[in-house]
């Protein structure tokens, strides 16, 4: 069950900027697709289009190749799960999931066997008569998920579903949604501005900003080749460099990058740089790759199992670099030393840039 | 749990208000105050009321004019609390859920009956409905009576307690938004199915408050009656206004033992008042 977004467009305020504006793009059918961009992209607002809690000022929705635009949100047969749970609070956790299956007017065995074996697919069996007030958030969202998937949708529409979850729980309702896909294999679209979240779980990936869509495809796509600017700095905490082209090259202060083919000479470029892509080096010991610089280190961070490195490097640009705690300790690194920096890879864009 | 915290609520007693003597006699002070203007009346209406015996007591509140009175303050109510339970309802919703022009509009007239003295209520609806009024010739053509007549006497009581539901649900069903009511639709269910088993539920407490001020306003109500009543004896006369008529001719027995019953009224509606206040805390 695939579902199709048409050149959606929706203004909230007459005459305004559009919360989605002229937005196409597809989820594949039995995938996770990703909905992903900072708050106020529009990629909430696109969800509720989907599930018909809104309707489009113009655009199509299509699920399963059938135009449902115009269908109202009870007979569109979507599961949807909301960031802050909406459970039913005076009823208890049997009877929120029953809710739905009630709607339907289900024999009450029939009831009563789904229910049960919602609990045991969200594994919360003994936790059935409890009110949601009684569950931890991490229970209540998988009750969430049990009563969306109760009614068999046949999609299933995520909004920040972990977005209110501490990061524990977050990751292992991230783990256990990635297992939960791929036994039930139903079509899936999660809004989520975390993009570890995005790029760890989902199949397909649709990035948004400012109501557009700035770039789709798989994971490794959209982290390897960011289209444009936007995705390049949302993506991967990337430092940002700026320079003209010449002759052929991006001059970026200190270093010297390909650049796109449409680049001019004298123009204006700027150039990100993922804080794995550089490679730390002592100075003196041969440089590991074609593009060395030597630079110096203004700030260590340690964070976890690796360290930050703030460099700085003679142009007077700063750029972060992680380095794996092991290799960090070979290196011997304290703040103000000389380092020799290697770029690995960059995304280079032409023209200014601009926060 | 209690000995601590009333330690630290004693500390802070100290360090906020200063010496024994200084707490002691504001508190005296304050119990002084709601023993004249609050205990005291409430103690007198009831020893008036059986200051002659107790069968003097009963006469009083058995007397026709008595008993139709207290009939036609129900019946005001029973008209009165069910209107303004649906009215609030619906209007509480249209005003938490949606954005309307005309929306700021429809809060100041839900506001109107509080801000707008009882009397001039009452007179906009002899102006209305009286025989002079706009409507009067119309009535009078079809022998309809409003003014000095029951029908009256519950419009006065509807529009003045029109406000009490809407306004106590309203707060309510904002703070509680409508991610409950949209998972419900996604869920399959239709409007009136969302309502009853989902919103009403958890505006429950909200509602049953509203109906209790509503209902003790609506029995209680003086202004804006006894301008559309006429004082037909035994006829227009409520609780209140049989009070007054009583009082008047200085039957003092007969005032305070109607006013015993209002009173009980008011007491009733407290305790439960405090009940819907305790029960939503829990809930």
């Amino acid at each position: 069950m695939s579902i199709v977004v048409e050149q959606v467009t929706r203004r909230f305020t007459p005459g305004g900027s559009p919360a989605v504006s002229d937005v196409s793009f597809q989820a594949p059918a039995g995938a996770i697709t990703s909905l992903l961009g900072p708050s106020g992209a529009g990629k909430s607002t696109l969800l509720r289009l989907i599930a018909g809690l809104e309707s489009p000022d113009s655009g199509r929705v299509r699920i399963d190749g059938v135009d449902c635009t115009r269908q109202p949100v009870q007979q569109r047969g979507v599961g949807v799960v909301f960031q802050s749970y909406a459970l039913f609070r005076h009823m208890t956790v049997r009877q929120n999931i029953a809710f739905g299956l009630d709607v339907r007017r289900l024999p009450r065995e029939q009831t009563r066997a789904r229910v049960e074996e919602m609990l045991r697919l969200v594994q919360l069996e003994a936790l059935g008569d409890r009110y949601p007030g009684q569950l931890s958030g991490g229970q209540r969202q998988r009750v969430a998920f049990a009563r969306a998937l109760a009614i068999a949708p046949r999609v299933l529409l995520l909004d920040e579903p972990f977005g209110a979850l501490d990061t524990r729980v977050r990751e292992e309702l991230r783990e256990w949604l990635h297992a939960l896909h791929s036994r039930t294999g139903l079509t899936t679209l999660l809004v989520t501005h975390d993009q570890q979240e995005a790029l760890e779980i989902s199949q397909h990936v649709v990035v948004m900003s400012e109501g557009k869509v700035a770039q789709a495809g798989s994971p490794e796509d959209i982290y390897n080749h960011p289209a444009s600017p936007f995705v390049a700095s949302f993506i991967g905490g990337a430092s940002v460099l700026r320079g003209r082209v010449q002759s052929g090259r991006a001059e970026l202060g200190s270093l010297a990058l390909a650049v796109p083919a449409a680049a001019r000479e004298g123009e204006a470029v700027h150039a990100f740089v993922r804080p794995h892509d550089i490679k730390l080096a002592r100075p003196g010991e041969s440089a590991p790759g074609p593009r060395p610089v030597t630079g110096r280190v203004a700030r260590l961070k340690v964070v976890g199992g690796f360290v930050k490195v703030l460099l700085e490097l003679p142009s007077g640009d700063e750029v972060t670099v992680q380095v794996p705690r092991s290799e960090f300790a070979a290196l011997g690194l304290t703040e103000g030393d000389a380092v020799r920096a290697d770029v690995l890879s960059a995304s280079v864009f032409v023209g200014d840039y601009a926060i | 749990m209690f000995a601590p915290s009333t330690l630290v609520a004693r500390r802070q007693a100290r360090a906020l208000g200063g010496s024994a003597v200084v707490r002691w006699t504001l508190i005296a002070v304050a119990l002084l105050f709601l023993g004249v203007f609050l205990f005291v009346p409430l103690v007198a209406v009831f020893s008036f009321a059986f200051q002659k015996g107790h069968e003097a007591y009963l006469a009083a509140i058995t007397h026709p004019e008595a008993r139709s009175a207290i009939l036609l303050t129900l019946t005001a109510a029973a008209v009165a609390v069910p209107l303004n339970l649906v009215f609030g309802l619906a209007a509480a919703w249209l005003l938490a859920r949606f954005r309307f022009r005309g929306r700021a509009l429809l809060l100041t007239l839900i506001d109107l009956p509080f801000s707008v003295s009882p009397v001039i209520a009452g007179l906009v609806f002899v102006l209305l409905f009286g025989r002079q009024g706009w409507l009067g010739p119309w009535l009078a053509e079809r022998d309809l009576h409003v003014i000095f007549a029951v029908p009256g006497i519950v419009l006065a009581t509807v529009f003045i307690t029109l406000p009490f539901v809407a306004r106590e649900v309203l707060p309510v069903m904002q703070a509680q938004g409508g991610d409950e009511e949209e998972a419900a639709l996604t869920l399959g269910a239709g409007g009136w199915r969302t309502f009853l088993r989902v919103t009403l539920p958890k505006v429950k407490w909200g509602v049953l408050y509203g109906v209790i001020l509503c209902n003790a306003r609506a029995m209680g109500e003086f202004g804006a009656v006894s301008v559309v009543s006429g004082h037909v004896r035994g006829v227009t006369t409520t609780l209140p206004l049989h009070a007054e008529i009583l009082y008047n001719e200085y039957d003092f027995t007969g005032v305070f033992a109607v006013a015993s019953l209002l009173t009980l009224l008011a007491l009733v509606t407290l305790v439960l008042k405090k009940y819907v206040e305790w029960r939503s805390e829990v809930a």
